[in-house]
C-alpha cells in the first residue's frame, strides 16, 4: 500500500489519526445515528449494515491447530466507515468507506493484507440474508439453511504470501456483549452495539507460502457498531477472547487512557451460550512481558485475572510478532493459555 | 605561450575581414537555428503526446475495455474486483466548457494502481480531502486553469503541472454528473494482469496491454517525419555556407600558415589552433543558432500546435518548454557542423607542403577528377533512389527515397553544367567570349556546393509548392462535395436533439434531416470512426467515391454494407468487395465494403453504414448531430430561427461555409510551417551562393589580372562576371524544374500515400515555376552584387600584386 492511500484514508476521517483516539473513534459524530439502550437486536437484519452508523465491523478470529499441533491464527475483518453523514447519495458517493484487514499466523511468521473500496457499486458490502459479506475476492458467506443465518459460514481470503479457506460452524446462537448489546466503552457513556457468535467450531486449508495446510479450531466472530465508540481521550485498547477448554468463552477489553487509567469491561459466556457481563472490578489485566515489535513497546504476554469465577490464566503469544502494518497498524494475533484453565484465544491491542 | 601567440596570429585574421567571420558565423548561426527551431517542435509535440500517454500511467498500465469502444457496466466492475482482479475503473469524456472543449477523467483514488498517481492529488492534504468530498475538485494545468476560470458548473480547480492542456482530473463520483454517465466506466486499469478473463466477462471486455506509444504518437508520426526533414534539409543547406566561409579563411590565410610552419610552429599545434578556433567560433554560433531556433519554434509552435489539434485532436500547448538537453543537443550539431565543413580545411592545413609550386592547369585535372568522381555518386545514388522506390515500403523508404534523388541530382549538377559551359565554349566566336566561357568553367569547381545547394532549395519549392497547391484545390473541391448539406445542428443532449428533431419535422422548408452519428472502434488495430448515414440523394450525389459497386449504395442502405475511407482501405489492403470485420458492442460485424471515398487529413481510419445498422450494434450512440437540407437560400434564416427558438449555442448550429472556412483554416495552418521552412531553404542557400562567391572573388583577382594587363576594362570584366553567375543560377533553375517535379511526386504518390494514407492528384502551376526562376535569379544577382562591384572597384595594385604573388 503506497503512502498518498494512507493520506487518502485518514482523511476519510475528519479529524487526523491518533489526536483524538485510536483511528478517529473518538470523534464526534454529529449528523449519524445514536447509539442507545436497549439493543434490541433483530436477526438476521442486524447481520448486516447499518450505514446510518459511522463504523462498523465483521471480525472473525479463529485460534487454529495444524495436524501436527503447530498453532496458527487466522483474522478476518471488513471495516465500514461513513465518511459524511447518511444522505440519499448513492453509487460511488454514497459516502461509505470499506477496509479489508487479513492476517495468517503461525509461530514463525505473520501475514496481513488490507484492501480497500468505496460507495455503493458492488465492489464491497454486506447482505444479511441470505448472509454475505465481501470485498474484492474476499468473502465471509453464509450457508446455513436453518437457524441463524451465521450458524455456518465459509470465509475465504488472499494476500500476496498466503490465502485461507475455513468453514466455521455452530448450533448456538448469537451473545450479546455488554448490557443485552449495548456495550459502554467509557465512564462518559460512549457506547457500541456488539453481539459476539464465539462458539465457532472452524476446519480449512491455510496456504501459506504456496504450501496447504489442512487446520481446525475455534472461532470468535465480533460484530459491533457505533457512531462514536470511543471517548476523546482514549488512546487505544487490549481485547482478549478467550475459548476455555471446558467450552466457557471470556471477552474482557480495557480502554487506555491518554493520562494512564483504563476503562475495563467484559463478558462470562457458559458453554451453553449464557453472558454475564463483567465489570471493571471483576477483571484484572497485568502485562508480564513487553516486546519489541515493529519500532514499539508492546505488552505481548499477560495474565487474566477473574477472581469471581476463578480463573487466573497466564497468555502467551504464538508468535509475539504479529503485527498488522496496515494504515492503522495494531497488534493481532492468537495466544494460548496456561493457569487456572487451559486453552486458546486471540488477543488484539491497538495505540501502541 | 606559443599557442596564444599562434591563436593570436590566426586570429587576426578575423580582425582585418569582418564580413567572413560574419558570414561563417551567420551560415553555422542559420543551420543551427533551422535545425533545432524544428526539433523544439517535434520535442514539444512529443513531450505532450507522452504526457497524455501517460496520465495515469497508460503507459505502463493495462485496461480492460468493452470492444467497439463502448462504455462497461458498473456491474461489470464490481464483477471483476470480485474475480480477483484489482481493476480500477476510468470514466473519462468530453464536456464543452467555454472556448474548447475540456476532457474530463473521472478516476477511483482508493483502487488505482501505485503506477497510476501521478495526478498530486496527495500534494496536499486538504487538497485530496477535497477532491474526494461530494463537491469534488478539479485538476487541470494551469494553462487550463487560467482559460477555465469562471466556467461554470465545474468544482474548484487545483493545479497539477504534470496533466496535459484541456484536461481535468476529478473523482469518477464527479465524472458521473459533469459527462451525465452514472453507473458506466469508460475503461478499467490494472498493473498486473492475473490471467485470462472470468467467463460471463470474457466475450464482453478484452483487455489490452500498456501502450508504450499511444495512437496519438503513432497518427502524428509522419507529421513530425515531415518536420525532421526539413529541418535536416535546412541543416545541410546552412553547412555549405559554413563550408564555403571555412575554405574561403583557410585560402586566405595559406600565406599566413606556411610563414607559421616555416618560423617552427609544428603541423600538430596548428591543426590543434585552427581546430580550438573552429570549436570555439561553433560555439558561439551554435549559442546565437539555438536562441534563434527557439525564437523560431516559439513563432511557428502556435501553429503547429493549431493544425496537430485540428488534424489529430492531439493537445499541444502554445508555449516552448525545453529540456537543457535540447540546448546541448543544439550546440552539439553546431559543432558537428562546423567540424563537418571544416575538417576538409583543417586536413589541408595537416597537410600543408611548406612550399608549394605554382600549377596553373592543375585545376582542370582535378575538376575533371572530381567530376568523374561525383557523376559515379550520382549515378549509384539515382540507382539507390530506384532500389529504394522499387523495393519500398514506408515512410523511410520513401524519405530515403526523395533524399537519394535529391543528392543524386545536386552531385550530377556540376557535370551538367560543365557540359553546358564546353559546348558554350565551342561554340562561342571571339577570345572573350571564349575565354569567359572557359573561365566559367574553372570557376565551376568553388561553385558548385553552391549551386547544389540552390538546385536543392529551388527543387524542394517546387515540389513542396507543387504538393501544397495541388492539395488546396483538390481539397476545396473535396470539401464541396463532402459538405453538401446547407445546415449543421448538434443537440446539446438527447432531450434537445429529440425536441430539434420534432421542430424541424414541422418546419417544411427543411427538406432533409439526415442523422451524423458515429462510434469510436478499432479496425485493423487502429482507432476508426463509423459513421452511420440515411440514404439520401445527398450522399449518392456528392460523397466523393473512388470506387464503389454497381450496386454498392444500394447495399449500404440495406444495412449488409460499408463505404471505407481511402485511408482505411489502404491500410488495411480493401478493395470492393472486400469483406470487413467491424468490433461493436454487440459482437463482430461482418461486412461488405461496397466503396471507397476520399477523406483528406483524417488521421482515423473511418466507415459508413446505413443509420439503422448503426443504432442497432451501437444501441447507445449519442443522437445528437444533423445535417439538415434546405434552400440555400433560407439557410440563414433556418439558422435564425433554430437559434431563437432554442437558445442555441454559436457552435451547435453552423452552415456550411462556417464548416469551409474552419476547414480551410486547419489546413492553410498546417502548411504554414512547411511554407515557413521551404522560404527560409531558400535564404539559407542565397546566403551559401553569396559567400561561395565572396570566397572566389579573392581568387579570381589572379585570373582576371591578365585580361586587365591585356587591355579589358575592369568595367567589362565585372559585367562578364555578374552575367555568368546569372547564367549559372538560370540553368540550375531550369534544371530544378524538372527535378521539382519529381520531387512533388515522391511527396504526393510516394510519401504522402505512406504518411497520411492517401493520394493526392498533381497539378501543375508554371506561373509558380516562373516567379521561382526570377526568384533564383534575383538571389544569385544579390549574391554576387557585392563581390563583383568589389572586382570592379579593384585598384590597380591589387590586380598587379597578383603577378607578384604567383601562386
Amino acid at each position: 500500500m503506497n503512502g498518498k492511500l494512507l493520506i487518502c484514508l485518514s482523511l476519510l476521517l475528519p479529524t487526523p489519526v491518533l489526536a483524538q483516539g485510536f483511528a478517529g473513534l473518538g470523534t464526534e459524530a454529529e449528523g449519524f445515528a445514536p447509539v442507545t439502550a436497549p439493543a434490541e437486536f433483530v436477526f438476521p437484519r442486524d447481520h448486516g449494515a447499518h450505514p446510518g452508523h459511522r463504523i462498523e465491523w465483521w471480525y472473525l478470529t479463529a485460534a487454529l491447530e495444524g495436524a501436527d499441533g503447530r498453532d496458527y491464527g487466522v483474522q478476518w475483518t471488513l471495516f465500514r466507515q461513513a465518511s459524511r453523514p447518511p444522505s440519499d447519495a448513492t453509487g460511488w458517493d454514497s459516502g461509505q468507506v470499506w477496509m479489508g484487514h487479513a492476517g495468517l499466523t503461525t509461530p514463525e511468521q505473520h501475514f496481513y493484507a488490507e484492501r480497500f473500496a468505496r460507495g455503493d457499486v458492488g465492489q464491497a458490502g454486506v447482505i444479511a440474508a441470505p448472509f454475505e459479506a465481501w470485498i474484492d475476492d474476499w468473502a465471509m458467506t453464509g450457508a446455513a439453511t436453518a437457524g441463524d443465518a451465521l450458524a455456518d459460514i465459509t470465509v475465504t481470503a488472499q494476500g500476496d504470501e498466503f490465502s485461507y479457506a475455513l468453514r466455521a460452524t455452530t448450533d448456538l446462537a448469537p451473545v450479546p456483549q455488554g448490557d443485552g448489546g449495548f456495550s459502554v466503552k467509557s465512564e462518559s457513556e460512549q457506547a457500541s452495539y456488539y453481539y459476539s457468535q464465539p462458539f465457532y467450531s472452524v476446519s480449512g486449508v491455510l496456504t501459506v507460502e504456496g504450501v496447504e495446510v489442512p487446520v481446525t479450531g475455534t472461532g470468535w466472530l465480533d460484530r459491533e457498531w457505533s457512531s462514536q465508540p470511543l471517548a476523546e481521550d482514549q488512546a487505544g485498547w487490549d481485547w482478549f477472547s478467550l475459548h476455555l477448554e471446558d467450552g466457557a468463552r471470556v471477552m474482557a477489553f480495557s480502554l487506555r487512557d491518554t493520562d494512564g487509567g483504563a476503562f475495563v469491561s467484559g463478558t462470562w459466556i457458559t458453554a451453553a451460550g449464557e453472558a454475564t457481563p463483567l465489570s471493571g472490578e471483576d477483571i484484572l489485566l497485568t502485562p508480564r512481558h513487553v516486546s519489541d515489535v515493529a519500532g514499539r513497546r508492546v505488552p505481548t504476554a499477560w495474565r487474566v485475572e477473574i477472581p469471581s469465577r476463578g480463573l487466573s490464566v497466564d497468555t502467551e503469544p504464538v508468535n509475539a510478532q504479529s503485527w498488522m502494518g496496515t494504515i492503522f497498524p495494531y497488534w493481532e494475533g492468537p495466544i494460548r493459555l496456561s493457569g487456572s484453565h487451559a486453552g486458546r484465544g486471540y488477543l488484539e491491542m491497538t495505540g501502541y | 605561450m606559443r599557442v596564444l601567440a599562434v591563436l593570436g596570429a590566426l586570429v587576426s585574421h578575423w580582425r582585418r575581414q569582418p564580413v567572413e567571420l560574419v558570414t561563417l558565423l551567420v551560415g553555422l548561426m542559420v543551420a543551427t537555428a533551422l535545425w533545432s527551431g524544428v526539433q523544439a517542435l517535434n520535442a514539444e509535440a512529443k513531450t505532450s503526446y507522452a504526457r497524455a500517454a501517460s496520465v495515469l500511467a497508460g503507459d505502463r498500465l493495462s485496461s480492460v475495455t468493452a470492444p467497439g469502444g463502448a462504455r462497461i457496466d458498473l456491474a461489470d466492475f464490481a464483477a471483476l474486483r470480485r474475480a480477483g482482479w484489482d481493476v480500477s475503473p476510468i470514466l473519462e469524456g468530453d464536456i464543452r466548457m467555454g472556448t474548447g472543449g475540456l476532457r474530463v477523467i473521472g478516476i477511483e483514488p482508493l483502487t488505482l494502481p501505485a503506477e497510476a498517481e501521478t495526478y498530486q492529488v496527495g500534494a496536499g492534504a486538504d487538497r485530496l480531502q477535497a477532491f474526494l468530498e461530494p463537491a469534488g475538485l478539479g485538476l487541470v494545468s494551469e494553462a487550463t486553469r487560467l482559460r477555465l476560470e469562471g466556467a461554470e458548473g465545474l468544482p474548484p480547480l487545483a493545479t497539477s503541472a504534470d496533466l496535459p492542456p484541456d484536461t481535468m482530473i476529478v473523482d469518477i463520483g464527479l465524472a458521473e454528473r459533469l459527462l451525465d454517465a452514472p453507473d458506466v466506466i469508460s475503461r478499467l486499469v490494472i498493473a498486473q494482469v492475473p490471467g485470462p478473463l472470468p467467463d460471463g466477462l470474457a466475450g464482453r471486455l478484452e483487455v489490452r496491454g500498456p501502450q508504450t506509444s499511444g495512437d496519438l504518437e503513432r497518427l502524428t508520426d509522419s507529421f513530425h517525419l515531415n518536420l525532421t526533414a526539413f529541418g535536416f534539409l535546412s541543416f545541410v543547406v546552412g553547412l555549405f555556407i559554413v563550408y564555403a566561409a571555412i575554405g574561403l579563411a583557410f585560402e586566405q590565410r595559406k600565406p599566413m600558415l606556411r610563414t607559421l610552419r616555416a618560423i617552427g610552429v609544428s603541423a600538430r599545434l596548428l591543426t590543434a589552433v585552427m581546430l580550438a578556433e573552429l570549436a570555439a567560433l561553433a560555439l558561439i554560433a551554435g549559442l546565437a543558432g539555438v536562441t534563434v531556433g527557439y525564437a523560431i519554434a516559439a513563432s511557428l509552435l502556435p501553429d503547429v500546435a493549431a493544425s496537430l489539434r485540428g488534424l489529430y485532436g492531439a493537445r499541444v500547448p502554445g508555449t516552448l518548454s525545453l529540456a537543457p538537453s535540447w540546448w546541448a543537443a543544439g550546440l552539439g550539431m553546431s559543432l558537428v557542423g562546423a567540424l563537418a565543413a571544416g575538417g576538409a580545411s583543417l586536413w589541408r592545413a595537416w597537410r600543408l607542403p611548406l612550399l608549394a609550386t605554382a600549377q596553373p592547369q592543375a585545376w582542370l585535372g582535378a575538376q575533371r577528377r572530381a567530376l568523374r568522381w561525383q557523376g559515379a555518386a550520382s549515378i549509384l545514388l539515382a540507382l539507390g533512389a530506384l532500389a529504394a522506390f522499387v523495393a519500398g515500403g514506408g515512410l523511410a523508404a520513401g524519405f530515403a527515397l526523395m533524399g537519394s534523388v535529391l543528392i543524386a541530382a545536386a552531385l550530377a549538377l556540376p557535370g551538367v553544367l560543365a557540359a553546358i559551359l564546353a559546348f558554350g565554349e565551342r561554340r562561342a566566336r571571339g577570345p572573350l567570349t571564349v575565354w569567359a566561357w572557359a573561365d566559367g568553367r574553372q570557376q565551376l569547381s568553388g561553385l558548385s556546393l553552391a549551386l547544389m545547394a540552390l538546385l536543392i532549395a529551388l527543387s524542394v519549392n517546387v515540389g513542396v509548392g507543387t504538393m501544397v497547391d495541388s492539395f488546396r484545390r483538390t481539397f476545396i473541391g473535396w470539401l464541396d462535395q463532402r459538405l453538401a448539406s446547407e445546415v449543421y445542428l448538434t443537440g446539446r443532449d438527447a432531450a434537445e436533439a429529440e425536441a430539434l428533431v420534432a421542430w424541424l419535422d414541422a418546419r417544411p422548408d427543411v427538406t432533409a434531416r439526415l442523422p451524423i452519428w458515429s462510434a469510436q472502434t478499432r479496425l485493423g488495430g487502429w482507432p476508426a470512426e463509423v459513421y452511420g448515414f440515411q440514404d439520401h440523394p445527398t450522399y449518392r450525389d456528392n460523397w466523393p467515391m473512388l470506387a464503389v459497386l454497381p450496386d454498392g449504395w444500394d447495399r449500404v442502405a440495406a444495412g449488409e454494407a460499408a463505404l471505407v475511407s481511402e485511408q482505411l482501405a489502404r491500410r488495411a489492403d480493401l478493395a470492393p468487395g472486400d469483406a470487413l470485420d467491424i468490433p461493436t458492442p454487440e459482437g463482430v460485424w461482418r461486412v461488405t465494403v461496397a466503396g471507397i471515398y476520399s477523406d483528406y487529413g483524417n488521421p482515423a481510419g473511418q466507415a459508413m453504414v446505413g443509420i439503422d445498422a448503426l443504432t442497432d450494434r451501437w444501441p447507445d450512440v449519442e443522437r445528437l448531430r444533423f445535417a439538415l437540407r434546405t434552400d440555400p437560400a433560407n439557410a440563414q434564416s433556418l439558422i435564425g430561427d433554430l437559434r431563437a427558438e432554442f437558445a442555441l449555442e454559436a457552435d451547435q448550429v453552423i452552415d456550411q461555409s462556417a464548416i469551409k472556412d474552419f476547414s480551410r483554416r486547419i489546413f492553410e495552418r498546417t502548411f504554414t510551417v512547411t511554407i515557413a521552412l521551404n522560404a527560409l531553404t531558400l535564404t539559407v542557400a542565397g546566403i551559401a551562393l553569396f559567400t561561395s562567391l565572396l570566397t572566389l572573388s579573392n581568387a579570381r583577382i589572379a585570373q582576371l589580372a591578365p585580361l586587365w594587363a591585356m587591355g579589358v576594362p575592369r568595367r567589362r570584366l565585372a559585367f562578364i562576371e555578374m552575367g555568368r553567375t546569372l547564367m549559372l543560377a538560370a540553368f540550375t533553375a531550369l534544371l530544378a524544374l524538372p527535378l521539382g517535379l519529381l520531387v512533388a511526386w515522391v511527396l504526393t504518390a510516394v510519401i504522402n500515400v505512406e504518411a497520411f494514407g492517401w493520394r493526392l492528384p498533381i497539378f501543375v502551376f508554371p506561373v509558380q515555376w516562373a516567379i521561382l526562376v526570377g526568384l533564383a535569379l534575383l538571389t544569385a544577382f544579390t549574391a554576387a552584387l557585392w563581390p563583383v562591384i568589389r572586382l570592379g572597384r579593384a585598384t590597380p595594385v591589387t590586380l598587379l600584386r597578383s603577378f607578384g604573388n604567383e601562386r
